[in-house]
């Protein structure tokens, strides 16, 4: 069967389960069951779309059936297909995780619609191919996001969203001026088109200009040195599932925006525009790791992960040749997946311990023995410890960084790798190994409640120790993905054919 | 001290209604003319913000018994249909479609499905404009 929008079902599927639960405000178990039911029906159409891309190459359709360059195209190549059904199998995993932790009166005030909405966003500035419609997006999943850090209206997330807000305003006016002038140089909004004009033109310096306008935008949503000061404290105010979702999903599309204008506009000038993303993402890894040590709260050390991983994966896409892209594909994928298992754990940990200071906790494996299991897992995944998911992807970055005669910032983030091993390796040490604390005992929790959160958790390691293990299968679709990436005209053809 | 603004009520009576006819106006001239589902919906919000401003914000959910919630939802399932009909005929979606009909009352007419689009756009215009007044304004 040929289905030509396929490839919007993954947005509009959450969108059309998003307005259907605006008229169960108060029904909660309506809302959960029809959540469910709209993220396993978004799963199985990214999934046939993933499969779609494989077989038949990159998808387009140009919406309102106009020409190419006229109307809005939403296109998915391997890259975007992959991320589509990498958000989702995320959000529904910490969709079950919610049930038991976000509490009743959040889930009757538009939680699960805020989720849905903000995942319409999500998949729509990851398909969109075209750059207003873009800044659409990221506006769609920017306010739901803002519904989702304040909501439960307690002081820390009053005082953290206005700063969230009053940061993402900005950038969002920046990005509005930054397409203006690329609108006024090219004169198109279609991204393929804007990729011919200025190849056309051969990339004057106000081009590159715009490269690095755009670059401090997305710099912004997705936190690179010395923009993401926002991010710790903003972070830490939602509830943790609201958290997984924002440090899995949202900074990565700031790093998917990067990745896509810097491999299909600005690479006729890579001598100034990559030098400069490279050397900000090596500062990007250091302010991480200097962040990811220096606290002894559970929450702030994974968020500065976060950061460095944004770092990493930029420091890949800054090599622009195979290994670097193919690594940064990899890197991004794996970092989404082990980034909503470590902050689903570490919820976990919280809800067992009721603190997140590490230094009030200890003793844990021999009360939840499971728990510490999987999450040293997680923790080796996240480092990179063959043949966990970590490790190809990074091997693959600092590869493509020798061949590109980057040594220095190889090594830097192998160095990096090791820092990340300390950081959450102390929370493994410092929450599970030694005597229980005898000033700080365990709250009473409940039996039922602790089990019902692993499950999703433990789905979610599995997820990514096969994403590692499975390499080998999965290969094929990443290189697929990078393909696009390291050639532009492949896109460029596949959206103005004929 | 209860004040009487029987002027201010009586003149809103006769003004609400000129008020709403021109925001239909705008709304149905939206094709041809400047005007659409945006500011039709904003005008419409417009008239009833001034009978939130001569009654009271009680009155007004009884005269107006909706759940502005819901209106927005429905907008947005109107707006969302009338794209999605496009995927019923494998067309790319936002395809729109229009003919001429000859209606009893109007005559030759020609029908858009932009139009229905519009409709959902300026439902949710009022149902969210409304929905923030109301609660600012119900806050105590």
């Amino acid at each position: 069967m040929n289905m030509i929008n396929l490839l919007l079902f993954p947005i509009i599927i959450p969108f059309f389960f998003a307005m259907i639960l605006l008229f169960f405000k108060e029904q909660v178990v309506i809302q959960r069951v029809l959540t469910v039911i709209g993220l396993a029906l978004s799963l199985v159409a990214s999934i046939w779309l993933l499969v779609t891309v494989k077989a038949e190459g990159i998808q387009t359709v140009t919406l309102g059936s106009w020409p190419a360059p006229f109307g809005i195209t939403m296109v998915s190549d391997m890259f975007s297909a992959l991320l589509v059904t990498t958000t989702i199998l995320i959000t529904f995993f910490v969709v079950l995780y919610s049930f038991q932790s976000i509490g009743i009166e959040r889930e009757r005030f538009f939680y699960y619609p805020a989720i849905l909405f903000m995942i319409t966003g999500i998949n729509g500035a990851f398909t969109t191919g075209d750059i207003f419609n873009m800044f659409v997006f990221f506006e769609v999943l920017l306010i739901a996001s803002y519904l989702l850090i304040v909501l439960g209206g307690e002081k820390r997330q009053l005082r953290e969203s206005i700063k969230y807000i009053l940061v993402n305003v900005i950038s969002s006016a920046l990005f509005v001026i930054a397409v203006a002038y690329l609108y006024s140089i090219v004169g198109t909004l279609n991204m393929a088109d804007i990729s011919v004009k200025i190849a056309e033109i051969n990339q004057p310096g106000i081009i590159s200009v715009l490269a690095i306008l755009f670059l401090i935008v997305f710099g912004i949503k997705g936190a690179i040195f010395p923009l993401y000061f926002w991010l710790p404290g903003s972070y830490a105010a939602p509830p943790i599932p609201v958290l997984t979702l924002f440090g899995a999903l949202l900074t990565k599309v700031g790093v998917y925006a990067i990745t896509r204008t810097y491999t299909l506009f600005f690479v006729h000038d890579i001598g100034f525009t990559h030098q400069f993303l490279l050397v900000l993402s090596l500062l990007t890894i250091v302010a991480g790791c200097i962040g990811a040590l220096a606290y002894f709260d559970l929450k702030q050390i994974i968020i500065y992960n976060i950061i460095i991983a944004v770092g990493v994966i930029l420091f890949g896409v800054a090599q622009m040749n195979t290994s670097g892209l193919e690594g940064a594909v990899y890197y991004l994928i794996h970092d989404m997946l082990i980034k909503a298992a470590l902050f689903v754990l570490i919820g976990i940990i919280i809800y067992v311990t009721g603190t997140s200071n590490l230094r009030e906790m200890g003793g844990l494996i021999k009360s939840h023995a499971a728990l510490g299991w999987f999450y040293l897992i997680a923790a080796f995944g996240l480092a990179g410890i063959p043949p966990l998911s970590g490790f190809i992807g990074k091997l693959l970055i600092v590869k493509g960084g020798f061949e590109a005669d980057n040594a220095f910032g190889s090594i830097v983030l192998l160095v990096s790798s090791l820092v990340v091993l300390l950081s959450v390796i102390r929370i493994f040490i410092y929450a599970f190994w030694g005597p229980q604390n005898p000033d700080y005992p365990l709250p009473v929790t409940s039996k039922r409640t602790y089990r019902q959160l692993m499950a999703p958790a433990v789905l979610l390691v599995l997820v990514t120790v096969a994403y590692g293990v499975g390499t080998e299968w999965l290969m094929p679709y990443i290189s697929d993905a990078s393909d696009v990436l390291r050639d532009p005209s492949i896109y460029i053809n596949a959206v103005l054919k004929e | 001290m209860k004040t009487n603004d029987v002027i201010l009520q009586t003149t809103t009576k006769v003004v609400f209604f000129i008020i709403f006819l021109f925001s239909i106006h705008i709304f149905f001239a939206g094709h041809y003319t400047p005007g659409g589902g945006f500011v039709g919906g904003l005008l419409t919000t417009g008239a009833i913000v001034l009978l939130l401003l001569a009654f009271d914000l009680k009155t007004i959910q009884q005269i107006l018994p909706f759940n502005f919630t819901i209106v927005t939802g429905i907008g947005l399932l109107l707006a969302l249909g009338t794209a999605a009909g496009s995927i019923f005929f494998n067309v790319p979606f936002f395809t729109h479609a229009f003919d001429d009909f000859t209606l009893p009352l109007f005559g030759e007419t020609s029908l858009h499905t932009a139009m229905l689009f519009d409709s959902g756009v300026y439902l949710v215009v009022v149902g969210s404009a409304i929905t923030i007044i109301q609660s600012i304004g119900g806050d105590d």
